[in-house]
């Protein structure tokens, strides 16, 4: 019987860096150069969001720094620019490096910020219905299959359109942020609900649920104690490419005239007001931000894509 | 037909007053038929509602007595998991009782059963599904404790812990690991640990050993039997292992098709089986010595649980079947040596 025991040759005080270190997760990550690539990009244009008031030259939310004599200047390296204004000015004659910073940090904010409304919810409402299924379990998915059958940006506007008309267009820019959060947080959750509904019902079959429900556990602890923590993969996965899609949805939003204000514009808006000024030459009010929006995208997707080849259980089991 | 069975059984029953946990009329059907809008069906013109069901257990009737290791064996699909998953309260009875000490605990509440929690505990089968991938052992086994006791300081839990480690047979520095970095008997005794931490009576062990290497299986086993002795345990012990039953149990039941055809001493059981299936079951095992009578070969296979047969159930593939057993369903019926039998054959002295 106690033969058994020198078997485990491991050392039991494996922290959690030192696992980390043997994960395949880095190893892969130290063979992917794309993986490498995107992260770098990912973390230099979050960390130029998140130090966007050090590092802007300007700051365009203040309208004592607003030249509008300097409107319209075209970036350095074409002719009539003006060297103080590195990428430019737009229409009212902000400085375009700095409003693309602060405009990248509210494309952010409204990204993260809806990915964890939909996370929460989502996820919430997958446990709830994967675990007690029967009635609870139609009703969640039928709102689910309701909504997704709605598109995302139809139900934006329609709210947001909504909004703006009931309490009108100022309290609507003061409230734009945490509104839009909440309108593609909303739209987008049964995502997040099927696929966590899906990895519940296959964990729920498994027999450490009914040890612990043996145990005389409460249903909330085994979903958010036992269940919830083995469908990670699949959260962490989706979550990638959402954060994208609500970065797009929220531009798209912007685009259309619902989404930010142009006095603090997201890249969305950025691109909305370049856009009536393409025709007459001054083209980079448009395109640079909207390179920034397909890059930052792109690296988003790009290291959602790498996750997911590294976390999905058929193609590598861990 | 089943007040008659409990009848006689209550009268046959050989120890004192209270069996530890006994089960009435126990049965249990899964629905085939999808929800309410796939059971809808037009027939003749008129738009009936249709149900199938699966009759994993139909009407058990057996008690457990304090100490005993109660094994239930019977082939696949007979419905003895069921019955451990419907004890435990895993599953909901959809008729019958189950007393634990004298007391209902099937028509509880997961909160109302609590206190019963800390008396009965479950080891399962599969040793890598039933211990969570993402919690120590520590934390596995400390569960339980600091459910059942929450005034207790984390010390005490702590001293608990190690305690019921030793007890099995695991080193106290496994406690940080996960359940992956162990091997099969290894996690089935952190799982038994687990059962055995908040110190219950009874213990349900639904085929414990039949996931394990045959090395590790009487390792287990001997553990099994050496904490009943400590802790004075009571099992329910599922099987389908003949040689383990007779090594381990003190009473048998046989059951086929959902419901026990025999229970029995394990001696009186293994010596003279009286009902058929019993029988055709104990001429299976096989032996080294070549002497003893020939294998009783039984005709087709077993009936679906979905359209149960008339009468007894097993009377399609009883070499003894008349009329009768086609017709009535047998009632358990107390035999010479001590066990029940549920046969007319037996009860008519045919058999």
């Amino acid at each position: 019987m106690t033969t058994t025991h020198s078997s485990v040759t491991r050392s039991s005080t494996t922290s959690r860096w030192e696992r980390f270190r043997d994960s395949y997760l880095l190893y892969s990550f130290k063979r992917d150069l794309i993986a490498q690539f995107s992260l770098a990009v990912f973390i230099l244009l979050v960390g130029c969001a998140l130090l966007a008031p050090w590092l802007a030259p300007m700051n365009p939310y203040d309208l004592a720094q607003i030249d509008i004599l300097a409107s319209e200047l075209p970036p350095f390296w074409v002719d009539g620019s003006d060297p103080t204004y590195l990428m430019g000015t737009d229409s009212q004659g902000r400085d375009l490096l700095s409003t693309i910073l602060y405009g990248l940090r509210v494309s952010l904010i409204i990204g993260f910020g809806a990915v964890a409304m939909q996370a929460s919810l989502g996820v919430c409402f997958g446990l709830l219905a994967g675990y007690l299924g029967g009635r609870v379990d139609a009703f969640l998915m039928r709102m689910a299959d309701i909504q997704l059958s709605f598109s995302t940006l139809m139900v934006a506007i329609v709210v947001g359109a909504l909004f703006k008309a009931i309490f009108g267009g100022a309290t609507f820019s003061t409230y734009a942020v945490p509104l839009l959060v909440l309108i593609i947080g909303l739209a987008e959750w049964p995502q997040y609900a099927r696929t966590v509904r899906a990895s519940v019902l296959a964990e729920k079959g498994k027999e450490y649920v009914d040890a612990a429900r043996v145990m005389g556990l409460s249903s909330r602890r085994i979903m958010f104690r036992h269940i919830l923590p083995n469908t990670l993969s699949p959260i962490f996965v989706i979550s990638t490419v959402q954060v994208a899609n609500a970065i797009i949805s929220e531009a798209a939003l912007s685009f259309l005239g619902l989404g930010m204000p142009e006095t603090q514009p997201s890249l969305g808006s950025l691109i909305k007001s370049g856009f009536d000024y393409i025709q007459s030459g001054s083209w980079w009010i448009t395109l640079i931000p909207g390179l920034v929006l397909v890059v930052l995208v792109l690296v988003i997707n790009l290291l959602g894509d790498w996750l997911r080849d590294v976390l999905n259980p058929r193609l590598y089991k861990g | 037909m089943t007040t008659a069975t409990s009848s006689i059984n209550a009268a046959s029953a050989p120890q004192t007053a209270t069996p530890l946990l006994s089960m009435r009329g126990l049965e249990k059907r899964f629905s085939l038929s999808g929800d309410f809008l796939e059971q809808l069906k037009f027939k003749g013109g008129k738009l009936v509602r249709e149900q199938e069901h699966v009759h994993a257990i139909n009407g058990v009737d057996l008690d457990i007595q304090r100490g005993e290791a109660l094994c239930v064996v019977g082939e696949s699909g007979c419905g003895k998991s069921t019955v451990a998953r419907t004890v435990m309260g895993l599953l909901r009875p959809s008729a019958g009782e189950i007393h634990y000490d004298g007391e209902r605990i099937d028509d509880r509440s997961t909160k109302a059963l609590l206190p019963f929690r800390r008396r009965m505990q479950m080891i399962f089968q599969n040793p890598y599904a039933s211990l969570n991938p993402r919690m120590t052992i520590q934390q596995t086994l400390e569960e339980p404790i600091r459910l059942h006791h929450p005034d207790w300081s984390p010390a005490r839990v702590k001293d608990q812990v190690a305690e019921v480690m030793d007890s099995v047979g695991i080193a106290a520095d496994w406690g940080p690991r996960y359940g992956h970095e162990f091997s099969g008997g290894q996690r089935q005794r952190i799982a038994i640990a687990r059962a055995l931490a908040v110190n219950p009576e009874f213990i349900v062990a639904d085929e414990p050993i039949s996931a394990l290497d045959v090395s590790i299986q009487a390792q287990v086993l001997n553990l099994l039997m050496e904490a009943q002795q400590k802790r004075n345990l009571t099992y329910l012990f599922i099987t389908h292992d003949l040689a383990v039953v007779e090594h381990f149990g003190t009473r048998v039941a046989v059951m086929y098709l959902g419901r026990v055809c025999e229970v029995a001493p394990t001696a009186t059981l293994f010596a003279t089986p009286r009902h058929p299936y019993t029988q055709a079951l104990m001429s299976a095992i096989p032996r080294l010595e070549d002497d003893r009578p020939q294998h009783i070969r039984l005709e087709g296979e077993v009936p679906t649980p979905v359209r149960l047969p008339s009468g007894c159930v097993f009377h399609g593939r009883c070499p003894h079947a008349n009329e009768r057993c086609r017709r009535e369903v047998p009632a358990m019926i107390a035999t010479d040596e001590g066990g029940q039998v549920a046969c007319h054959g037996v009860e008519e002295g045919r058999i």
